[in-house]
């Protein structure tokens, strides 16, 4: 039984159990973060400088990720591609939620022609293939990092209405929300004090969901070359630059892709593996 | 009993229909009124002003932007899907060949994936906790959180690179012989199949997982029934309808994947016209292809729903 | 000679989320004959399923067999090879679900799931299987016997499929039968039926009986001897006439205490002539689009009339799908009635809640049956009960504090519960809270709807008084929706039989007044009495009084 290793120390302490795997992926989703956060600070390089007279260099001292296609230090554009890949996500999911989350509990509660209609406008929207939708936008207006944003969230808040009204709607089944509304309750305290904290475990695990869908689809767009757009360069863009050192295996292909693959695989694993509350009654 | 299948089923195509109005609707719109004047355009900025208004008259373009969406639809439904602006060539004869390949890439993923990914799935859920299973989820999980593309190169790597079984990067048309066929295709089909499968695995696995924890597969133990006995006569024929979904759904990510693949592997199908289009800024090109896109997402979607109206016992 | 069934020193463990193994059977003895019926009583979480399916050799799953033998026919179930089991499940020891309606395969015919158990232990050609299946129907008085095989779950009753499982569970001639709960779920009129069919097929094949239940007036019918059960252990073990009139331990005696409910306790409603509380005239309400005729699809309740006097209570009576929690629906304005007048406090209340005034949406409280979904999971219970108290009377900080402390008290919970959430509660604790809830809108009437058909007896009971004290106390009227008899006799001045959406009867108990319209003296005669032949002497009258 595990309940006796470190673990069930923490576990102890905090009421919470999580699994090694869990463990590990936090550590992994963490470091990512910190070095978004501070990257224009630990890049060993500054990102446009040609420092190597080889391209696509071996990984060495010095170089510890190799060189890119134009001799450019390859730690460097990762640590600093990782602000982009991450923070675009995250602005992004952070909007798509909330409309998303917001709309699912409205139209769940009022049910009826609002329901309909919204359901059936964003339906559609959703029957827009992601990546389809990403290329018409960016045919149309060209490509910047707040139309980025923007059009990755407008692509996800159809997902996560889906979602939150899917669970909205079993909630507001539930008979203490009759017990509300014929207490004569309103909307908004319907949905922010009687809904969403009955749905807010869910609804963050599915926020989590969607960041890996939208580090995804960005990663694509720019591996297209229609997302970030040079100099700047996220992690998708860095493989696009530097596929020509494919047939020879160059790190600076390999790298990027590894940490769009951590990052994302990561974040999964950590829905899959979320600290549980131990809810051992016996046991208090 | 008067049995609400067709209705149920007309009911679905009504949604579809609508659906899909919505979608040309929002496709036309998003690419139609946009900045720069599409006479121009066509005819570069050294074109008189009277050919610039000639043009104009003669694509409608002075009307307004509902009558040229009804003008829109119209050609499409008589196969006019307009001309292309980059090298004024119908859109028609750009898209006839591409597409054939693309449903050739489409169909022979589909022939490999569904077969392997549902066995896969299945027989994870009937193995339940096992190492097998295990190792099926890991590998899935991992196969989801990662980039197309990223497969693509990882695919590369290891069976042209390293192996040098197959060649990398470019699509060759000698595909006389059925080694040549399956060399020319292999890349592309191993990419996309690991794409597509993953998704399938997890929700056919899922699907089955869930109806084996239903009372009446309690009771089928309680009976004296043997664990394949279980999944194959009493879950299998109730997860049929989630797992129609899931085949649905997942073969819609071929689309995403389509995108990615045909791109890397300069595969000449539609997708890869599409993006090339996006870079010249070649509406008529690009609204088609989005159209073509939607279609096929649409369809693939609205038959699964139909498939799980028509597995339903309850409506029997 | 020796016992069919022999347990001996049986523990059954549960797994808790942090993984520790708890005992959830404390060690069971028991001996069944050949024959024989024993039943197993307990209030939920007693652990009585979870005996009864030893029996089988199964354990859910999160629960292990950790000691103890079970002997059935010679062999110990609880150390034989899953694939040893298998073989025995079925056709040695064989299961009848509580919710048949469940445990039916939705996608295959019943006949084909009845007759599974011959396929997979290869008893007899399928043909055969099937004559036989036809000839257990006949037996079980199944309406069309030779028709109702082929067709699915979905398109038979619930008493028929109830009736279908036993089939299921007798084709392969098993020595022992485990029933677990299997008139819970069924009206009082269907279990009667229900109970006949069981108790004739299995005497006359002297099969060995496990009958799980946790109605003591049901047991009598049916067993020979009774375990009474309480948290995973033997309370006491007993011939039915033993257990039912010389109980030794309290738990049994409380029991039996609960199946007389006290009819007493409350004040004389106030005589004369006062203007009533809540009067209906004529009130039609249902489901689904309004038709041409301005009537929605289906009519639920069709032209009800009724009164309630001041501190006076109206019980409303009926089976599942009569009509009553349509009716109880309407006048609280969930589903707007379609037709007729509701006058309260004497004033015409509008069909819907929404149109309502604060005051009267106030005055007039609902308490819902499952209180695990009427209060928020996610709240206190401070805040549970304190909401209304902001909303209708503007209390907030410390009166609101005190307020809600009043309230705990007033339902007799301890104040330190307030800051726990509901799933932290008990069953009985949970309706209390419910109800206290309705309490802090400080009401004239609270519809009650099935508040206590969800708990155990004896909790039921306690529950019961409290809404006569609390009714002693601030001088409310009830209108009590119940399907359970005795529940209604024990608190209701006035009771109305509803069937098929109307009402067929008034009855006022104190008046000792017998039901006179034949489907009230069918529902009155079908609850089952604590009396051993109750059910074998009714059969005749029941008949007489069927309805078409």
């Amino acid at each position: 039984m595990k309940t006796h290793s470190s673990i069930g120390t923490f576990a102890a302490w905090s009421g919470y159990r999580i699994n090694p795997v869990g463990l590990v992926s936090v550590s992994v989703v963490l470091f990512w973060a910190l070095v978004a956060l501070f990257a224009p600070h630990i890049t060993p390089h500054s990102v446009g400088e040609m420092i190597d007279a080889d391209y696509f260099g071996p990984m060495r001292p010095g170089l510890w990720l190799g060189s890119d296609y134009l001799g450019r230090d390859m730690l460097s554009r990762l640590i600093l591609g990782a602000r982009y890949t991450v923070g675009i996500s995250l602005a992004a999911v952070f909007i798509a939620c909330f409309t998303g989350v917001v709309l699912g509990m409205t139209s769940a509660v009022l049910r009826g022609p609002v329901d309909m209609v919204v359901s059936r406008l964003l339906d559609a929207l959703n029957s827009i293939p992601s990546k389809l939708f990403g290329l018409m936008v960016v045919a149309a207006v060209g490509s910047s990092i707040p139309v980025l944003i923007l059009t990755l969230s407008i692509i996800y808040v159809p997902g996560a209405y889906r979602f939150s009204r899917a669970l909205a709607v079993n909630i507001d089944t539930m008979d203490f929300i009759m017990v509300a509304r014929i207490r004569g309750e309103k909307l908004p305290y319907l949905i922010a004090s009687e809904i969403l904290p009955n749905i807010i475990g869910p609804v963050l695990a599915d926020l989590g969901l969607r960041f890996v869908f939208i580090v995804l689809l960005l990663s694509g767009l720019s591996f297209l070359g229609l997302g970030v757009q040079p100099p700047y360069a996220d992690w998708g863009a860095l493989v696009r630059e530097n596929i020509g050192g494919l047939p020879f295996a160059a790190p600076a292909v390999i790298v990027p892709s590894l940490a769009i693959a951590t990052l994302t695989i990561s974040v999964n694993l950590l829905i899959d593996n979320l600290p549980q509350k131990i809810r051992d009654r016996s046991a208090s | 009993m008067k049995s609400r299948v067709p209705s149920l089923i007309l009911s679905r195509l009504l949604i579809a229909l609508v659906t899909l109005t919505i979608v040309s609707f929002a496709v036309f719109f998003a690419t139609t009124l946009l900045p720069g004047d599409t006479a121009t355009i066509l005819l570069g900025q050294a074109a008189t002003p009277e050919a610039i208004a000639g043009l104009r008259t003669a694509m409608h373009l002075d009307e307004p932007a509902l009558l040229r969406f009804v003008y829109w639809i119209a050609g499409l439904f008589q196969g006019d899907l307009g001309t292309s602006y980059a090298n004024h060539v119908p859109v028609a004869t750009l898209i006839s060949g591409r597409l054939a390949n693309t449903l050739k890439l489409a169909g022979l993923t589909t022939l490999v994936s569904v077969p392997l990914a549902l066995t896969l799935g299945i027989t994870a859920a009937m193995w339940r906790r096992t190492l097998y299973d295990r190792i099926v989820t890991v590998a899935t999980i991992g196969i989801i959180s990662v980039p197309e593309f990223v497969v693509a190169t990882l695919a590369v790597l290891v069976f042209a690179v390293y192996l040098k079984w197959l060649p990398a990067l470019s699509f060759t048309y000698q595909v006389d012989s059925f080694a040549g066929l399956l060399r020319a295709y292999a890349m592309p089909v191993v990419t996309l199949t690991f794409v597509v499968s993953a998704q399938m695995i997890r929700m056919s696995r899922a699907a089955v997982i869930e109806t084996l924890n239903t009372p009446y597969v309690e009771m089928a133990l309680l009976k004296g029934a043997s664990r394949p006995r279980l999944v194959l006569r009493h879950a299998l024929p109730n997860a049929l309808s989630p797992i129609a979904n899931a085949v649905a759904l997942s073969l819609s990510y071929l689309l995403g994947g389509v995108i990615i693949v045909e791109t890397i592997f300069n595969y000449p199908g539609i997708a890869k016209l599409m993006v090339d289009a996006v870079s010249t800024r070649d509406l008529p090109l690009i609204q088609s292809c989005a159209m073509i896109f939607c279609f096929g997402y649409l369809l693939l979607i609205t038959a699964a729903d139909i498939v799980a109206i028509l597995s339903n016992p309850r409506l029997r | 000679m020796t016992n069919l069934v022999e347990i001996r020193g049986l523990t059954v463990e549960a797994t808790t989320d942090s993984g520790r193994w708890i005992q959830i059977l404390k060690g069971i003895d028991l001996d069944i004959a050949a024959g024989e019926t024993v039943a197993f009583i307990g209030e939920s979480g007693s652990g009585k399923t979870t005996a009864a399916m030893t029996l089988l050799g199964y354990a859910r799953p999160g629960c292990r067999i950790s000691g103890g033998t079970v002997r059935v026919d010679g062999r110990d179930m609880a150390s034989l090879s899953e694939k040893e089991r298998a073989a025995l499940r079925g056709t040695t020891v064989a299961y009848v679900p509580q919710s048949a309606a469940a445990a039916f395969n939705p996608a295959a015919t019943i006949m084909d799931q009845v007759i599974e158990v011959t396929r997979i232990h290869r008893l007899m050609p399928p043909d055969e299987a099937r004559r036989r299946a036809v000839a257990l129907f006949h037996a079980l008085s199944l309406p069309d016997p030779d028709g109702i095989g082929d067709r699915y779950p979905h398109q038979v009753s619930g008493g028929q499929l109830q009736r279908l499982a036993a089939a299921m569970a007798l084709i392969g001639d098993p020595k022992v039968v485990i029933f677990d709960e299997p008139t819970t779920a069924l009206d009082v009129t269907t279990q009667v039926e229900v109970l006949r069919a069981f108790k004739a097929v299995t005497a006359k094949r002297r099969i060995a009986c496990v009958y799980v239940s946790h109605d003591l007036a049901v047991v009598a019918q049916i067993a020979d001897r009774i375990m009474v059960l309480r948290n995973g252990a033997v309370q006491e073990t007993g011939s039915v006439d033993d257990i039912l009139t010389r109980p030794t331990h309290p738990y049994t005696k409380e029991l039996l205490h609960a199946f007389h409910p006290d009819t007493g306790g409350r004040s004389a409603p106030p005589v004369g002539d006062a203007a009533p509380l809540l009067e209906i005239k004529t009130l039609s309400a249902g489901y689904g689009p309004p038709q041409p005729n301005g009537q929605p699809l289906v009519l639920a309740v069709q032209g009800v009339s009724l009164q309630v006097k001041r501190g006076t209570n109206l019980g409303i009576i009926g089976e599942s799908g009569c009509g009553k929690s349509t009716l109880a629906r309407a006048i609280a304005g969930i589903l707007p009635a379609c037709k007729g007048d509701i006058q309260f406090d004497g004033r015409e209340l509008w069909h819907s809640a929404g149109q309502r005034s604060r005051e009267q949406l106030r005055d007039l409280q609902i308490v819902f049956q499952h209180a695990d979904t009427a209060l928020n999971p996610a709240k206190s219970i401070e805040d549970i009960l304190g909401r209304p108290l902001t909303f209708y009377h503007g209390l907030r900080g410390k009166a609101r504090d005190a307020r809600v402390d009043a309230l705990l008290d007033m339902v007799h919970l301890p104040r330190a519960l307030r800051h726990r959430r509901p799933a932290e509660l008990s069953g009985g604790q949970k309706q209390r809270v419910n109800f206290a809830r309705a309490l802090a809108a400080e009401p004239k009437l609270i519809l009650c709807d099935e508040i206590t058909s969800a708990l155990d007896t004896v909790v039921a009971a306690a529950i019961i008084d409290l809404l006569k004290e609390l009714q002693r106390e601030l001088g409310l009227s009830y209108i009590f929706i119940s399907h359970d008899l005795s529940v209604i006799e024990a608190i209701c001045d006035e009771i109305i039989v509803m069937y098929r959406g109307q009402t067929v009867e008034t009855i006022i108990p104190s008046a000792r007044q017998q039901p006179q319209h034949p489907y009230s003296q069918l529902l009155f005669s079908s609850v089952p009495k604590l009396d051993p032949t109750w059910l074998d002497t009714l059969n005749s009258d029941a008949d007489r009084m069927r309805v078409a």
